[in-house]
């Protein structure tokens, strides 16, 4: 086996959020010279605010109808965006190519049907006898194919029946920490020889009551108007969450060169490592991966991009550890995705290495996302990118997206 | 490194230091595995929900973890704890609460269960509201903190990493009935490439509620032999009728050979090689040439460096639903040929039902046993054997037989497979 390290190239993106669809998209509106307008939601989840996912046509990506009624939402959305990836990698249709594509989904939770959900609470609160009744209205409401539309790993499946891909498939679960392994994880593969392409990414739809309880569970959510990420930092802080899809096709170099594909960018490195949460100890998990990554790091100016949820006490620690950085001789250009686009959970690792290889392939980075002077201003070709990536309740990571030297895919 | 701790392939050879195992037929690898040979059956009446009304009223559940209350992530971690220490203590790696590797944990997606549902809807803060918006005025108004730390998707892996000290951010993964496979494969994948020396990889399942009996219900999954709990699960018999579910967890302590070697481990099998090929045909059911499958099957052949002839034994899938057991008798014949008649084959779910997200792990510990002891567990319940599956599955007696090589099969809903083959220590 070589020893010799395949570097990973970014050669595929499929994304559709919030803000629309595709990088041209975002692209638009996230360098428009001021602030941009995030979509907010006020009365879907009230009285909590969402970052919608824009409409999208499904059946473009997910032709029969019979494939549709499978699934619910949450699995259209990353069937969806998988296939934007596939197509913008070239692979897509390509038996040999999608026979030899693995996969990495970060998933969380299928559908369920709330208002069967809802009878069924209402019928039980009032019953004596409540087990019989959970049972019979069980058996007689719930449908077999929301049990598949509900399973973790029936996106994965999904995007194996609809676009072909059949070499080996996994499904990682952990919210944040999951996109993170999941690319982490098929980078690793990558250097190593464990395989030459993968498809990784995943979906989060805001708009479930469902999951906004598991949130809400631990008072993570943000309560009251829409205030930029940073712009929470006084307060008790929380989580607004927010709709997306992200698939990323990640290639080794030798791989994209034998078919001609340039890439958006290089996953240089990702660090992540997890602790209790006792404070304070979240920032120290992130010094110590600074700590790993720090030769990579430049001196003067560099763009990051930050996960930050929202919950305290991690917001502002990690706003801390971010400032930290020019003690290091590093000009943090910082910009809280969160505040464009809302929490995304498993999705907000994906959704952070598209955004940063979308910029290094344009060759400019995004205007500050808010006017609390968190954000600084950068201005040039930013030749690598930081992203903060931290779980709302566990785990940490960085991670480093740079420029490899070979003619990027620009805006073609 | 010296070429004796490399395989095939030149890459680390992986190892199995030790085994974790708790099932419906009892706690530990001995319990187990007395069980396992005596042929007993581990499935009952469910007794810890009302099953008045449901179709199937049977499953290999483990009650003896469970507190006054079922809360099902508190089980399957209950489950997964046990099963960790038992292989950690075997494998005498590292020190308590300090594993030095990651963990890799197959689990069933954390969700809700009814009984928490209606203990948050039963607040007063929400009492003029119905529905989601009732259960989210209640959580917003009390202290649901324990159900935060519970009911996140990463929950049990970071219990557990807290308490076992594993290294790194946790993997919850889940590729369904083939998950506990796939949480071997990914630390057999770790090791070959150097990140590691050492994976804790588990699998736990402790999920059986009203609500997971409904669902498999409703898609023709499960065995209604409700009046004969222990003869239900029949992997390859003529009269068949679905699948039992269980409970479960195992725990396999994986090692390079060489730092298992170097700190003088026991050694309890080698962990040969990993197969897998996703399926594009039907969400529960496999591609009707078996296609997918016999690729699993040929490719952790070809990764162990191993020919058809060189498998001595195979621990079955054997989920005793009619489809499976038909396709994988049909794939094995494919992927083994002639061979395929010389190797006996059974299935532990015979015994102890299915554990889903746990299965690929407790059959991947039972195979380890079975090359430890030279014994092959039978498929109980096999008294008149499917005309058209024509394999020795070993019916429903032991057999006492050298074993130095098992291949064992996970097969999912998704199109999910994997296929491991163990053997023996390296000679």
């Amino acid at each position: 086996m070589s020893n010799e390290k395949s570097e990973v190239w970014v050669t595929g993106i499929g994304m559709v959020s919030s803000l629309g669809e595709g990088l041209d998209t975002h692209w638009d509106q996230l360098t428009t010279g001021k602030s941009p307008v995030p979509a907010v939601d006020t009365e879907d989840q009230a009285p909590y605010l969402v970052h919608p996912i824009v409409d999208f046509d499904i059946s473009t990506q997910i032709p029969k109808r019979s494939d549709q009624r499978q699934m619910g939402q949450w699995q259209h959305l990353g069937t969806y965006a998988a296939g934007l990836a596939l197509d913008d990698a070239g692979i897509a249709h390509n038996e040999e190519l999608l026979a030899a594509t693995n996969m990495i989904v970060a998933a969380g939770g299928g559908e369920r049907d709330l208002d069967v959900d809802t009878a069924i609470m209402e019928s039980l609160s009032e019953s004596d006898d409540p087990g019989p009744l959970l049972n019979s209205s069980l058996m007689g409401e719930l449908r077999p194919t929301l049990f598949l539309a509900q399973l973790s790993n029936l996106m994965a499946g999904n995007i194996s029946i609809v676009h072909g891909v059949t070499d080996s498939s996994r499904t990682f679960m952990g919210e944040e920490m999951a996109g993170v392994s999941a690319i982490q994880t098929a980078a690793a593969q990558i250097q190593n020889n464990q395989g030459s392409v993968f498809l990784v990414g995943g979906a989060y739809v805001a708009e479930r009551a469902d999951m906004m309880m598991l949130m809400e569970f631990g008072h993570a959510l943000w309560h009251g108007d829409y205030e930029s990420v940073w712009a929470r930092e006084n307060t008790d802080g929380g989580m607004i969450m927010g709709s997306a899809g992200v698939f990323l096709v990640l290639e080794s170099r030798e791989h994209a060169e034998a078919r001609g594909v340039k890439p958006y960018a290089r996953i240089n490195t990702v660090v992540a490592d997890r602790c209790n949460r006792q404070p304070g100890a979240a920032a120290r998990v992130a010094e110590n991966l600074l700590e790993e990554i720090a030769d990579q790091l430049p001196q003067g100016p560099l763009p990051v991009l930050s996960g930050c949820s929202g919950v305290q006490p991690q917001l502002t620690e990690e706003h801390e550890f971010l400032k930290g950085l020019s003690a290091r001789g590093i000009e943090p250009a910082i910009r809280g995705v969160t505040t464009v686009l809302g929490s995304t959970l498993e999705a907000q690792f994906p959704v952070n290495v598209a955004l940063a290889s979308l910029a290094i392939s344009r060759g400019a980075f995004f205007d500050p996302f808010d006017d609390t002077g968190v954000e600084q201003e950068f201005s040039g070709s930013p030749d690598r990118i930081l992203i903060s990536n931290w779980g709302h309740w566990r785990g940490e990571s960085l991670a480093l997206v740079d420029s490899p030297d070979v003619q990027l895919r620009g805006k073609d | 490194m010296n070429s004796s701790f490399k395989d095939h392939m030149g890459r680390p050879i992986v190892v199995v230091t030790g085994v974790g195992l708790i099932t419906s037929l009892g706690e530990g690898k001995e319990d187990n595995w007395r069980s396992l040979t005596s042929g007993l059956s581990g499935v009952r009446k469910i007794s810890r929900f009302s099953t008045e009304g449901l179709r199937t009223q049977i499953a290999g559940i483990i009650d003896c973890e469970v507190g006054e209350h079922y809360f099902p992530p508190t089980h399957s971690l209950a489950l997964a704890r046990k099963t960790a220490t038992e292989a950690i203590e075997q494998s005498g790696i590292g020190s308590r609460g300090s594993f030095p590797g990651p963990l890799f944990l197959a689990v069933s997606p954390a969700e809700t269960n009814w009984d928490q549902r209606m203990d948050v809807y039963s607040g007063s803060a929400g009492a003029d509201s119905q529905g989601y918006d009732r259960l989210l005025k209640n959580v917003a108004a009390g202290d649901f903190a324990h159900y935060y730390s519970l009911y996140q998707f990463g929950s049990i892996a970071e219990h557990l990493a807290d308490e076992f000290g594993t290294r790194g951010v946790p993997i919850s993964l889940t590729t369904a009935c083939a998950s506990g496979a796939t949480s071997i494969q990914l630390g057999v994948d770790a090791i070959r490439r150097g990140d590691t020396d050492a994976a804790l990889c588990v699998g736990t399942d402790g999920q059986i509620c009203e609500e997971m009996v409904v669902r498999f219900t409703l898609l023709s999954a499960l065995s209604t032999q409700n009046d004969d709990p222990q003869g239900a699960s029949k992997p390859f018999s003529k009269a068949r009728d679905g699948f039992v579910m269980a409970e479960g967890s195992a725990t396999l302590v994986l090692e390079s050979y060489e730092s298992a070697t170097a700190r003088g481990a026991e050694i309890l099998g080698v962990v040969r090689g990993t197969g897998e090929r996703a399926d594009t045909f039907h969400r529960t059911r496999s591609k009707p040439d078996g296609s997918a499958i016999i690729e699993t099957i040929t490719r952790s052949m070809a990764d162990a460096g191993l020919s058809p002839g060189e498998i001595d034994y195979i621990n079955a899938h054997g989920t005793s639903t009619p489809e499976n057991d038909k396709m994988e008798y049909l794939a094995l014949s494919e992927a083994l040929g002639t061979h395929l008649e010389g190797t006996p084959i059974s299935s532990n779910k015979s015994m102890i039902g299915h554990t889903l997200s746990a299965a690929g792990a407790i059959e991947a510990a039972i195979s380890l046993l079975t090359i430890q002891a030279g014994v092959i567990p039978p498929t109980i319940n096999c008294h008149e054997q499917d005309p058209n599956i024509l394999m020795d599955v070993v019916p429903n007696i032991k057999r006492e037989q050298a074993v130095n090589t098992v291949m064992s099969n996970s097969f999912g809903f998704g199109g999910q497979n994997v296929c491991l083959i163990f053997s023996a220590e390296p000679a």
